[in-house]
């Protein structure tokens, strides 16, 4: 057969159907619906089959695209999906909130240096994913149990990911999580209509199917420390993936008036405690009509579409930075965008105004101007003199990042950087013995797919530190 | 599921659950709290963890039913019966400090987590007067027990039904005139307890611990729902907290913080109350 070229494969990415603008910023329902078989064997079809595949490194956990893109072409979908899961242990998940255009799609060798749209890599990984998930599709390799017994802290995509390997690999396994529900911020943070809870209770069952143990309720550190479980209660390692999470908030005047409060909050409210059904759910929400969102990555995405369907009249997004910058999945953003959010870039808050009842009820902000490249490379926003103005709020939710949760630093001696996140050398090793960590508590908020890496990474050397032969 | 294994009720409003759970029971420390849910619907509620029991396995919850989830809780939780979901130790634990001469002032409610502090200050060798205070002498609770761990015990009435007539701040200041050697004043109780008492020590110097009931959601650090204002900077009580020097604790601020959901909170009580009484 000829070598695909750029002009015989199809041009137009595949069909794939979309909740309507209009209907979706009013219920929780998924906005993409993804593809239907005939769209993805068409999708397919634009792959080029690259001798040396940029997508491949361009993922940071290498799966072979080409690879599962060939097998899909051949209809062996369960072959497409082994293939797939022995780099991903979350094909569901990843394909729906990956950053693709930054990873495997950004370099696709269908979208450089052309007009047309890079192969739908993600797409095709959900398609293969809920296929799965429907099918009830398990890669059960034979199990060889050892003597070996493992302590997951943090049921985030790292500490899932490192739980699979190794309970693969034959060792006993077990989850600990804080909150009453796994999935860290897979359940808390990212809502329904991006990534439904039923994707998240299917990768956790598959992980039970393994033999996983999962115990909610348990904060590590305060019930028991990471000292004391490898010297009392029998653990041969540890793996900590406590995600990120303390927010951060701009120490501006204002900022503890009633109605200002984290995206996390709001989306813990939301997603965990489901307060858009108060009073059937006890938790409360107390979301307002003018719901501004200062920040512009995916967490001040998804608070925002959340407060669209809770019923927000006007939603604001408020970044310092211009739209080039905004850091958000492209993805998300347009959807945003479509469904209403009003966008003021290269503006940011100075001061929070309430009433007397300390609720916030307005924001002043300044206009900012790019100026002289920063650390990072980005133009640094500056003020504009005398350019203040305000506009109302009555909910203001920050969305500007977060730092280390600080419990293990406070209750163990592991070694922290200036920063605050967990110090590891190149296996993830900690300075305890036997104690590996990754994702978000070492590397600051990253992605899904980077977390998942490092938890599998961590598994293969915690595998090696036990001398568990692969 | 957290088994009940007891419930004693001091009032119409005030009951106190043992719960067992070893693990928490050998992990628990003075001035450390735990979440609760009741059930699957249920909001996460902060309580202190008022007494533990290493040896029967047991932590002790002392619960005051303001709104519906401490409604239902009063309602729902009897012997027999389990807790959906509770977890704990949270917090720092409060610091025993080596002062010779503290006072542990307790209002109302705040009788039961100032105890834990109060008896681990006794074992720490230190000279204790417990304070306690109550609108009326029938709402009194934990009289004997807390008395154990005291060298002095000082009751405090709004209505003069027992002990000094008046607040708890009448009380510490007879103490600190009593002693002059006064190191410390750990109080707990209402906001406005807590600020009063702050207020009181604040002119003769003497540290005072006070420990902050904002709203929160997980209890882990994440939603920074719980900040309060302490020295002009933020922190989140159920991670750097719950206790801080009542001198530096913007008291508005926290007070002001707690009203935040008052209308969901009243909706929520009369749905309740509604839903009770056609059962
Ligand atoms: C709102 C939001 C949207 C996002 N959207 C995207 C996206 O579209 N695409 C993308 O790739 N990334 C996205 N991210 C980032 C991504 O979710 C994170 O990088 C990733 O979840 C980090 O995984 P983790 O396993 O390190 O930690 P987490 O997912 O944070 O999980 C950590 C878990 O550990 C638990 N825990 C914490 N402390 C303890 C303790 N002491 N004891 C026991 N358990 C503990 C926590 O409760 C939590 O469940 C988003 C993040 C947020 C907040
Ligand atoms: C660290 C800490 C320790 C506490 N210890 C105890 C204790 O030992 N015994 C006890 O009876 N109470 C304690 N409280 C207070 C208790 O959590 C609240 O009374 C309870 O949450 C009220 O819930 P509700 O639904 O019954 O009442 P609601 O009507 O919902 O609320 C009544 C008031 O309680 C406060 N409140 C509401 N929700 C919360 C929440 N999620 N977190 C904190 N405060 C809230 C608000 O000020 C509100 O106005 C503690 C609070 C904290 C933060
Ligand atoms: S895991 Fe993410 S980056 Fe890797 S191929 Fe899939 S969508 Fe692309
Ligand atoms: S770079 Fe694009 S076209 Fe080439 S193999 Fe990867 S997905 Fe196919
Ligand atoms: S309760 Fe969420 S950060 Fe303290
Ligand atoms: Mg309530």
């Amino acid at each position: 057969m000829a070598r695909k070229t750029i002009r015989t494969i199809p041009q137009e990415r595949a069909v794939m159907s979309v909740q309507d603008p209009e209907v979706r910023s009013k219920n929780f329902d998924e906005v993409s619906h993804g593809f239907d078989l005939e769209n993805a064997m068409l999708e397919c079809e634009r792959c080029l089959m690259c001798p040396e595949p940029a997508c491949i490194a361009g993922c940071p956990v290498s799966i072979d695209i080409p690879g599962f893109i060939a097998k899909m072409l051949e209809k062996d979908h369960r072959g497409a999906y082994d293939l797939l899961t022995d780099s991903t242990q979350l094909p569901a998940v990843c394909g729906r909130v990956c950053p693709q255009e930054d990873q495997c799609e950004g370099v696709c060798a269908v979208g450089v240096g052309t007009d047309l749209e890079p192969v739908a890599i993600g797409r095709l990984e959900r398609f293969l994913g809920d296929m799965a998930i429907e099918k009830g599709w398990q890669k059960t390799s034979h199990i060889v149990a050892n003597r070996f017994r493992v302590a997951i802290v943090g049921s985030g995509p790292a500490g899932m990911a490192c739980a699979a390997d190794l309970a693969k690999a034959g060792c006993s396994v077990t989850i600990y999580e804080a909150l009453h529900a796994p999935g860290g911020v897979l359940r808390y943070g990212i809502p329904e209509f991006r990534l439904p809870n039923t994707v998240v209770d299917a990768e956790i069952a598959n992980l039970k199917a393994l033999g996983v143990e999962f115990q909610c309720n348990i904060l590590v550190g305060r019930l028991f420390t990471i000292e004391q479980m490898l010297d009392d209660m029998g653990f041969d390692a540890v793996f900590i993936g406590v995600g990120a999470g303390t927010p951060h908030f701009m120490d501006i005047p204002g900022e503890n008036l009633n109605g200002v409060l984290s995206a996390n909050e709001l989306l813990t409210r939301c997603n965990l405690m489901h307060a858009g059904e108060f009073p059937k759910y006890d938790t409360p929400l107390g979301l307002g009509r003018r719901v501004a969102v200062i920040g512009s990555g995916n967490t001040a995405m998804d608070a925002m579409r959340v407060s669209l369907r809770l019923g927000a009249e006007e939603v604001h997004c408020v970044y310092r930075r211009s739209e080039v910058e905004c850091p958000a999945r492209r993805e998300e953003l347009h959807h945003a965008q479509e469904e209403g959010v009003t966008f003021h870039w290269l503006t940011n808050p100075v001061e929070l105004l309430g009433d007397a009842d300390n609720n916030v009820r307005s924001i002043r902000c300044i206009q900012m101007e790019l100026g002289e490249p920063d650390a990072s490379g980005r133009r640094r926003p500056v003020p504009v003199a005398g350019s203040e103005f305000d506009f109302d709020a009555d909910t203001v939710v920050y969305a500007i990042g977060t730092s280390p949760n600080p419990i293990l630093g406070q209750t163990s001696h592991i070694g922290l950087n200036k920063w605050g996140y967990i110090d590891t050398d190149d296996s993830l090793a900690t300075s305890l013995a036997g104690v590996y960590a990754g994702g978000d508590i070492v590397t600051g908020a990253a992605t899904v797919i980077q977390a998942m890496g490092a938890g599998r990474k961590a598994a293969d050397s915690i595998r090696r530190y036990l001398g568990i032969r692969s | 599921c957290f088994p009940i294994v007891s419930r004693t009720d001091f009032s119409e409003t005030t009951f106190l659950l043992e719960i067992h759970h070893p693990m928490m029971a050998k992990a628990a420390k003075p001035g450390q709290f735990v979440i609760v849910m009741v059930n699957e619907h249920g909001e996460r509620v902060p309580l202190t963890i008022a007494d533990f029991d290493r040896v029967k396995g047991t932590i002790t919850l002392v619960v005051q039913a303001v709104g519906k989830s401490s409604r239902e809780m009063q309602d729902a939780c009897q012997v027999g019966g389990s807790i959906f979901a509770i977890v704990g130790p949270m917090g720092i634990p409060s610091e025993v400090s080596n002062a010779k001469k503290v006072i542990c002032v307790g209002g109302g409610l705040g009788v039961a987590p100032i105890f834990p502090q109060a008896r681990a200050f006794k074992e720490a060798g230190a000279y204790v007067i417990g304070v306690v205070g109550f609108r009326s002498a029938n709402l009194m609770f934990w009289e004997e027990k807390f008395k154990s761990v005291c060298d002095e015990f000082v009751v405090c009435t709004d209505d003069g039904s027992a002990g000094i007539h008046g607040l708890v701040t009448q009380g510490i200041e007879q103490a600190i005139i009593a002693h002059g050697d006064i190191n410390e004043v750990v109080a707990i109780g209402p906001p406005i307890m807590m600020r009063a008492c702050a207020e009181t020590t604040r002119p003769h110097k003497i540290k005072t611990m006070v420990s902050l009931n904002p709203i929160m959601v997980d209890g882990t650090g994440m939603c920074g729902g719980c900040r309060v204002r302490v020295a002009d900077r933020i922190k989140f009580a159920c991670v750097d907290g719950p206790d801080f020097d009542g001198h530096a604790v913007d008291f508005d601020d926290l007070l002001s913080r707690l009203h935040r959901y008052k209308p969901e909170e009243k909706q929520a009580m009369e749905r309740y109350s509604d839903s009770c009484r056609r059962l």
